[in-house]
């Protein structure tokens, strides 16, 4: 049984193997990054960060407007953020504490548009944005992605996990309204859960490429993919530039990561699948 | 879009008056808070899907005539090689993706599921790393390691001998590639989801059948892998919705030829395909075909693999 419990030596070797795979292709972002194309293109490849990052780094920004780009995605990807965080709980609140005609029905509902693939309808959808006169706005990459049905799944877990019945209706013992109830009682409560919640949504829009690609058209509204993209177009393929544009687009969310890193691991591990 | 429900205001008023005001948003409160989803669901998801079985009966172009054609368009699209040809390649994307993907997950989870695994905090928060790296990013940087010129796999195939390899000219070539970015972006993601479901499972089980005498082997594939039902099936039924649908990895793979992956149209995938009829060539109606054609394969493969997937059941002995 001794032996059994211990932790094998090829289990370390296979998750370095693993976790230097998931870091490496970074690594070497970073690395084509900082040389220039000729080093770039020189074999046996150079496996050591050069000293271009910089030159690089500002050929990036006068090629495309890049400064503009990060506010636009920081724009699309917090809004979102935010908007799954306080509109996930609002309807997982509904679906979990409270009760009214056609709760499961709709929920049922909820759960199935989850398998309908939507990213086929890019065709109507463009339309649709196109009558409403959004075409090239920010607000047609936002207004779209504020709510989604795994984010009330997900709410919906932990609202009726974490919160008893019991404070419920002392609440309303006490008079107080479903709004109040919600706001004051179940959102804090669940709060690390919808930060999570929050920064997934974060990252899924910093990093949707098809729908702002279809729907923005002039370099001012470009978030930082579609720049990469555009950066990539650019006159003779210079890797270096396209590479620079990839890691400074990246490098936002690898900062964020080093501090909420640990929490959206706990709440990825803690979401809809225990049991 | 904001939030359609406000505080209901208390305002100086007689006593029923506010009653009866309260009582009604009160009732009403729910489906406020519901209604947000389902009015984003319904017109950005709902109708467009709808609309796309409408308009693929027109010759609908953006700026010009809608005419009524029937089913001309997809009458086309069967006679249509370039269509096959991307439909082949989307479900040999997607095979060479989500194979190895949950399997390296499976193998990985179990491993992470010890309890005296050191780091462990640390091993999870890498595997995590490439979900947060954007697929464009990835692109890029796995196409050029998969250069056939100045790439690190060639170079390093080259130590051993072997000739460079042209992945990107190539049918399988192109196809592995994008499978390995594809794979490479989701396996971490999906080991967690394991993780998570395998820790639900009692040590107890798994410290009664290494007195039994259980190797690793025995305890992963008799104790493991049963318990991971419902969430291997949640994984396999999502990386089919998405995997069906790539778009970003063949269009920016090659700079020459984006919109068809290449001058022979070998990883163009069907996404790909629908955006260059769509809004390459502006045919609405025939791109919008090109999306049921598309939302026909993943309804049936997705509904293939969840009654296969629902097939996985506790091994006896």
């Amino acid at each position: 049984m001794k032996k059994a419990d211990r932790v094998r030596w090829w289990t370390y070797l296979l998750l370095a193997v693993a976790t230097l795979a998931c870091v490496f292709p970074l690594y070497w972002m970073f690395v084509v990054a900082t040389t220039d194309t000729a080093v770039a293109t020189r074999m046996p490849p150079e496996i050591i960060p050069g000293e271009n990052f910089f030159h690089l780094a500002g050929l990036v920004f006068s090629t495309v407007p890049f400064v503009r780009s990060i506010i636009n995605s920081v724009i699309v990807a917090g809004s979102i953020g935010v908007g799954h965080a306080v509109l996930c709980s609002l309807a997982g609140f509904a679906f979990a504490k409270l009760r009214f005609r056609g709760r499961n029905a709709l929920f049922l509902v909820v759960v199935l548009t989850m398998t309908v693939p939507t990213q086929l309808a890019v065709i109507p959808q463009y339309m649709i944005i196109s009558s409403l006169g959004w075409v090239d706005t920010l607000q047609a990459l936002i207004v779209p992605g504020l709510a989604s049905a795994f984010g009330i799944f997900w709410m919906r877990q932990h609202l009726s996990t974490t919160i008893s019945d019991e404070i419920l209706q002392a609440a309303r013992i006490d008079g107080a309204t479903t709004w109040q109830i919600f706001w004051r009682i179940a959102f804090p409560l669940v709060r690390p859960a919808a930060f999570v919640l929050g920064l997934l949504g974060f990252v899924t829009a910093w990093n949707d490429f098809l729908w702002p690609f279809i729907v923005l058209k002039s370099p001012e509204m470009y978030t930082a993919q579609i720049a990469i993209k555009a950066l990539q177009n650019n006159y003779v393929v210079d890797l270096g530039l396209a590479m620079s544009g990839s890691f400074l687009a990246t490098l936002p969310l690898l900062v964020l990561f080093v501090f909420v890193g640990r929490r959206m691991v706990a709440g990825i591990m803690d979401g809809a699948f225990k049991g | 879009m904001t939030t359609t429900v406000s505080p209901p205001q208390a305002r100086p008023e007689s006593e029923s008056e506010t009653q009866v005001r309260q009582n009604w948003s009160e009732r009403l409160a729910p489906y406020a808070y519901i209604a947000p989803f389902f009015l984003i669901f319904a017109i950005f998801g709902l109708v467009p899907l709808l609309f796309t079985f409408y308009v693929a009966l027109f010759d609908w172009n953006p700026i010009g005539e809608h005419v009524f054609v029937g089913f001309d368009n997809f009458n086309r699209l069967l006679g249509d090689t370039r269509f096959w040809n991307a439909a082949w390649n989307t479900i040999s994307i997607w095979l060479l993706s989500t194979v190895p993907q949950l399997l390296v997950a499976l193998v990985l989870a179990h491993l992470l599921n010890h309890a005296r695994l050191r780091l462990a905090l640390f091993w999870r928060m890498s595997m995590l790393v490439p979900y947060i790296t954007s697929v464009a990013a990835t692109t890029i940087v796995f196409a050029q390691m998969f250069d056939r010129d100045y790439g690190l796999l060639n170079w390093l195939l080259g130590l051993v001998g072997v000739e460079p390899i042209n992945f990107l000219q190539s049918g399988w070539g192109s196809h592995a590639m994008i499978a390995v970015m594809v794979a490479w972006r989701w396996f971490g993601y999906t080991t967690l989801l394991y993780l998570a479901s395998l820790q639900a499972v009692p040590r107890t089980i798994y410290e009664a059948a290494a007195v039994d005498g259980a190797g690793a082997w025995k305890q992963f594939r008799h104790i493991s892998i049963p318990s991971l039902r419902p969430v291997i099936v949640f994984t396999i039924v999502t990386s089919t919705i998405g995997g069906l649908q790539i778009f970003t990895e063949p269009l920016l793979v090659t700079t020459t030829s984006p919109l068809t992956c290449g001058s022979a149209r070998q990883c163009q995938t069907l996404t790909l395909f629908l955006y260059e009829q769509g809004f390459g060539q502006f045919q609405f109606g025939y791109g919008s075909a090109i999306g049921v054609a598309l939302f026909v394969l993943i309804i049936a493969i997705a509904s293939l693999n969840y009654v296969l997937s629902t097939r996985i059941r506790p091994e006896r002995g």
